[in-house]
């Protein structure tokens, strides 16, 4: 029937291929929109993702703090003559001098709202001040002290005023001090020192990442200690000395698989092993460090035998020619030249660790700890389940805390992957 | 003795020993210009005494300072008054540790007496004890070894060989912690999912419609096995398994078909870092956003439609969970997609197909091994994934496929009965383990799968 | 005379197998691919002028090509070539590797419109009508400028889905019964039928690699072309597969317009009945097969067929 010869005939199929040329071309359109839609799907929700904790977490980088004129009370602070660092009112002083400013406000439940506007780290701020330099006692001195965190949300607008006076924390009185107070300057905000340098609190002003910081830095330095020797060592043998066995192929599998296996059943593992067998302490960075380096083992493992791998046969060959053993063939050659490959593997497994906390709550780094850990028994916690804890505080203000929080550590984990892009990009080198 | 002075210690011993170890080699033969009659070079003579200074003592100490605790809370234990020396396990338990958080100065639940105080006096002298025997043990195994080793040094002997044989061993150990790794995991978590069979019937936990663990609580209360039913999780963790299999299957997929054959050098450039970075989002951050954010959402939305949906939605989970995946199987079909040759491509648009008839005939039938193959990665992930749903669904054991609702899953119900007090007795907690069992045996089965599926695609076509 | 960067094997390959493989692989012409810097001198020294020696033209011309350039990014991979290509006759495009004849090839279906640095200038028209036209589908051109590759791709699906792959997506068969007409039709037009006609069921993948080649003939004579561009359709193949596909290219040539890229002038001079010599991009010359290989007009083509270009 395709007799081509017959110019008939080819004209026939060209009618027939032109007569679904339109419909094809619609299918062909709406496929291609489908595949444009679904990648701005990903790519749209991380801008909205970003956008979001930007919008919530940026305020969290500055503290609104009330300036007031302290009057350093020997009557209040000393009323024995000495002054006595542990039991002395200093949450008095800064109340005080915020009292003198309104001395309209008389009756006692005013003036407990009125008190409510100063932060508890106030009296913290006093007690430091005289402790630095003891001459204060019975001066006047303008200090910045942190406001309370309803406030904090109110100045910066987190708090909707027009909202009904029951609906929201702050009352109408407290809204009308707090605009008396812009109004004279006495409100300013500054760089928010306290999330840097505090551990966690339960008032939110006083909450800082420091601790959780510090957890998640000591429980790095184990992951990598263990991790990055083992896996490297692992990768060579599994490169350059092991048989090509049954043993081998088991072990590649195992590899893979462990790769694939559940955060949350290391976190098991590490409570079985480490805290109830081992009898390690709960809550510290030595475990939690050494359940994440079990974690992170199969990335770094699989991405150093990819760097090993590229090393070209040739200069193996070339090495041993020359009657280096297998030994020196490994340490002096493929080593140094696979060491960027195992490099940048290691910090993208170390950026999995940082990000990591499901594990970490099963070995109990979920305590809701205010000293900052100083060391890698001391009971810690990390960045990731810090967040964790944070968000799970009704408070409005622990919310912008957490996005800040979140905001440290996607910074660190970009940081992190930027170095790993820029090791590959310097060391590669093309064979 | 500190620990870390203990191996700054041998640190320093191992130094010597190589240092003696290579001067020695090098005084039998007769100075440096004769060192062509040694068998190997001089620095392996020291490597090989410094490597008998130092392995046998390391082992020494390790076994030492995991073995340290058991035996000197055994000896406490042992001088106890009889009376507390039978109390029931949980109690004892409870006095250890009280022990030993007087002894290290922390706070102590319960007032301190005597007998308490005397133990804890005892618990401190004990480990000093202890921590002097194994500072003289180390120290004195450390210099024997040195000492065996440097005597043995001849010119004939195979230094090199014998240093990078004992090199191999610890490759072949660093190798063999990942299998050590699965060993634990299998075991740990047998082990006491096994214990927790003991307490509630395996089929019981396996076909049990109802899940309850709180009411064992207390130990008095009888009949607290019935409510260990982990059919609703499993349903749970389904229902929001397959919301997130919904949204990141087709969206990853077309992702990986958008970047492989229509977008321009430029946009794909752009595109694949960007979602790379989605890729490495902490889960909690995803959690939080769930939380927070997405979860509100669908509910006004839901109520805006008239749908009643609770404020812990198994849907604003799954959705959430579909997006976190999403790079994980865009970047599997990607690489299942350009796995099939170009070749293929090239004869489909020959034949005056268009770019989609040969995505959709041509390309995808070819690539589907390895596509399925990282759905099934893609569904152990989501079964696996904890952070999300333990902030953003719910503790509610329902049995229902209705999105709207709320649900549990076994890695929120494992966080829940792990996290805070416990007993490692209690079933409540055993539960947990049992738990782990299933979810690792799941994932286990589907990441073999999955990846075997995977590879031997690729194989397939090279 | 050694080209720099060629082997002397390589050249006496060209001469005697009728089957050797071209190193390149003009599937994916890579776009980098520049000339050694040896071959551009090669031609200013010999002082010869880039006119097409021969004729262009040939009665009945089916497809006319007038000054196509074609760059790939910075690569001028195609300077000014003009050709027609007659119905029914089969050109041989010939020439050394990298002389730009695959990429000619691959200008005449638009199949250069996938590579996203290509860009094609010049006019080329089938039947009087611009094939690069905003208003021509290449989906349309495509299924009437057939395609055969180097190597045989069958997809992976069954024998009659891969003949059957073209009539349905173009709906060319209103029928199954219509549909096994063309796929019975197209594998005896292949001399495929024989062998396969008990197992059109299995996968085309399990085909021998001869065979294979054929199903892609046949996959493609089933959307019914009137041109098949044939891009070294034997350079995969044993000599005796090979002499089976160029019986195979004789019968067709009564039907369709063929036009064979190859890298053995024996098989050029087998098949076709007129020859285009490329060299670097440009088309040398362009005459009767017998009169190329027996009184060739330019110096270029001369070293070609007498062994001095590879």
């Amino acid at each position: 029937m395709s007799s081509a010869d017959d110019p008939s005939a080819h004209s026939a199929t060209r009618r027939k291929v032109e007569a679904g040329l339109a419909r094809r071309r619609l299918r062909e359109r709406l496929f291609k929109g489908f595949g444009l839609a679904a990648t701005a799907v990903g790519i749209l929700f991380l801008c909205v993702f970003v956008y979001t904790l930007v919008a919530q977490g940026a305020s969290a980088f500055r503290q609104t703090e009330l300036q007031l004129d302290v009057h350093f009370d020997r009557d209040v602070l000393a009323p024995d003559g000495e002054l006595d660092l542990e039991y002395a009112d200093f949450d008095a002083i800064p109340r005080d001098a915020l009292r003198a400013m309104f001395p309209d406000v008389t009756s006692r439940g005013d003036r407990r709202e009125l008190n409510r506007l100063i932060s508890i780290a106030a009296g913290f701020q006093i007690r430091d001040m005289l402790v630095d330099d003891p001459s204060l006692l019975g001066e006047t001195r303008t200090v910045r002290v942190p406001a309370a965190a309803n406030v904090d949300m109110l100045v910066k607008g987190h708090i909707d005023r027009a909202l009904d006076e029951a609906l929201r924390p702050v009352s109408d009185r407290q809204v009308q001090w707090i605009e008396a107070l812009q109004a004279n300057g006495r409100i300013e905000q500054h760089f928010n020192t306290a999330l840097f340098t505090n551990g966690d609190s339960r008032e939110p002003e006083l909450a800082g990442i420091r601790g959780a910081l510090m957890g998640s830095l000591y429980m790095l330095l184990v992951t990598v200690v263990l991790a990055f020797p083992i896996g490297v060592a692992a990768a060579i043998y599994l490169e350059e000395f092991a048989p090509r066995s049954r043993w081998s192929d088991l072990i590649e599998v195992n590899i893979n698989n462990l790769a694939a296996v559940p955060s949350i059943v290391f976190g098991l593992l590490g409570l079985a092993v480490f805290i109830n067998w081992m009898a390690l302490p709960r809550s510290a960075p030595l475990v939690g460090g050494l359940v994440l380096s079990l974690l992170t083992l199969p990335v770094i493992i699989i991405a150093s035998r990819a760097a090993i791998q590229s090393v070209p046969p040739s200069i193996r060959e070339a090495a041993l020619g020359l009657g280096a053993s297998r030994m020196q063939v490994v340490f002096h050659h493929v080593l140094p030249l696979a060491l960027p490959g195992m490099l940048t593997g290691t910090i993208i497994g170390m950026s999995r660790a940082l990000g990591e906390s499901a594990p970490l709550l099963m070995i109990g780094m979920v305590a809701f700890i205010v000293d900052v850990p100083g060391g890698f028994t001391d009971p810690a916690t990390a960045l990731p389940v810090q967040i964790y804890l944070w968000a799970d505080s009704p408070e409005r203000a622990f919310a912008e805390r957490t996005s800040a929080a979140i905001l440290v550590l996607l910074g660190f984990l970009l940081v992190m992957n930027l170095a790993a892009v820029i090791i590959r990009k310097r060391m590669e080198r093309k064979w | 003795m500190q620990n870390t002075t203990l191996i700054l210690l041998l640190a320093g011993m191992a130094a010597a020993a190589f240092y003696l170890g290579r001067s020695r080699s090098l005084a039998l033969v007769g100075g440096v210009s004769n060192s062509a009659m040694l068998h190997s070079l001089p620095g392996y003579y020291g490597y090989f005494t410094a490597v008998w200074c130092l392995l046998p003592a390391l082992a020494v100490m390790l076994v030492w300072v995991l073995a340290e605790p058991r035996v000197v809370i055994a000896l406490v234990v042992d001088g106890l008054a009889e009376s507390q020396k039978n109390l029931s396990a949980g109690e004892l338990n409870l006095l250890v540790n009280n022990i030993r958080n007087l002894a290290a100065g922390d706070a102590v639940s319960g007032s301190v007496d005597a007998s308490l105080q005397a133990a804890a006096d005892r618990y401190n002298a004990l480990v000093g004890v202890s921590r002097w025997m194994l500072a003289g043990l180390v120290l004195g195994i450390a210099t024997l070894g040195a000492l065996s080793a440097w005597r043995r040094i001849r010119p004939d002997l195979r230094a090199r060989n014998r240093v990078e044989r004992v090199i191999e061993y610890l490759l072949i150990a660093a190798s063999s912690i990942a299998i050590l790794t699965t060993i634990g995991i299998v075991l740990s978590v047998l082990f006491e999912a096994l214990r927790f069979f003991q307490k509630v019937p395996f089929t019981e936990f396996l076909f049990g419609l109802n899940w309850s663990p709180q009411t064992a609580i207390r130990a008095d209360q009888v009949g607290s096995s019935g409510s260990f039913g982990a059919v609703p999780l499993f349903a749970g963790t389904l229902l929001i398994t397959v919301i997130a299999m919904c949204v990141a299957v087709p969206v990853g997929l077309m992702t990986a078909i958008y970047l492989a054959e229509y977008s321009s050098n430029r946009v794909r450039a752009i595109a694949k870092p960007l979602l790379e970075i989605l890729a490495g989002i902490p889960t909690v951050v995803y959690g939080f956003f769930a939380a927070l954010t997405v979860a509100p959402w669908v509910r006004r939305t839901g109520e805006a439609l008239g749908i009643e949906v609770a404020s812990e939605s198994a849907l604003a989970a799954g959705l959430v969970m579909g997006i976190m995946i999403i790079p994980l199987v865009s970047s599997l079909s990607d690489d299942a997609i350009h796995a099939v040759p170009s070749s293929m491509r090239d004869g489909a648009l020959g034949l005056g197909s268009t770019r989609s008839e040969t995505m959709t005939r041509v390309i995808l039938p070819a690539a589907l091994p390895g596509i399925v193959g990282g759905i099934l990665l893609a569904v152990s992930r989501a079964i696996g994934e904890t952070m999300i749903v333990v902030m953003a669904a719910g503790l509610a054991a329902n049995l229902t496929a209705n999105p709207f609702e709320a649900v549990t899953t076994v890695t929120v119900q494992i966080v829940t009965l792990l996290v805070g007090d416990q007993e490692f007795d209690s079933a409540k907690t055993l539960a947990a383990f049992a738990l782990g069992l299933v979810l690792f045996v799941m994932t286990l089965c589907l990441n073999v799968v999955g990846l075997s599926v995977v590879r031997k695609y690729r194989e397939q076509y090279e | 005379m050694t080209m720099p960067g060629m082997s002397e094997a390589e050249v006496t390959h060209a001469q005697q197998a009728p089957t050797d493989v071209e190193p390149e692989r003009p599937s994916a012409p890579p776009p980098r691919r520049a000339a050694p810097h040896g071959e551009r001198q090669h031609v200013r020294v010999s002082g010869l002028s880039d006119e097409t020696v021969g004729d262009i033209h040939c009665d009945n011309p089916f497809m006319v090509a007038r000054n196509v350039n074609v760059h790939y990014g910075e690569n001028h991979a195609i300077q000014d070539v003009s050709l027609d290509i007659g119905k029914e006759q089969v050109i041989a495009l010939i020439g050394p590797s990298g002389c730009g004849k695959s990429t000619f090839l691959r200008c005449l279906n638009r199949m250069n419109d996938s590579i996203e640095s290509a860009r094609v200038t010049g006019s080329i028209s089938l039947d009087g009508q611009d094939i690069y036209s905003r208003d021509l589908d290449p989906v349309a051109l495509r299924a009437r400028v057939g395609m055969v590759f180097q190597k045989p791709n069958p997809f992976p699906k069954s024998i009659y889905d891969n003949v059957a792959y073209g009539p349905r997506i173009h709906g060319l068969a209103a029928d199954r019964a219509e549909l096994d007409d063309i796929v019975h039709t197209s594998l005896e037009r292949a001399g495929l039928l024989q062998e396969v006609k008990d197992r059109l069921d299995e996968p085309g993948t399990g085909l021998s690699g001869g065979q294979q080649q054929r199903l892609c003939i046949a996959r493609t004579i089933a959307v019914n072309p009137e041109v098949i561009l044939m891009d070294e359709p034997c350079s995969a193949l044993d000599p005796i597969a090979t002499a089976r596909i160029e019986d195979l290219m004789d019968e067709l040539s009564r039907d369709y317009a063929i036009v064979i890229v190859t890298h053995s002038m024996q098989q050029a001079a087998r098949v076709s009945r007129r020859v285009a010599y490329f060299h670097l991009g440009r088309l040398v010359e362009v005459d009767d097969t017998d009169r190329i290989f027996t009184n060739p007009q330019h110096k270029l083509t001369e070293d070609y067929i007498t062994g001095r270009i590879g």
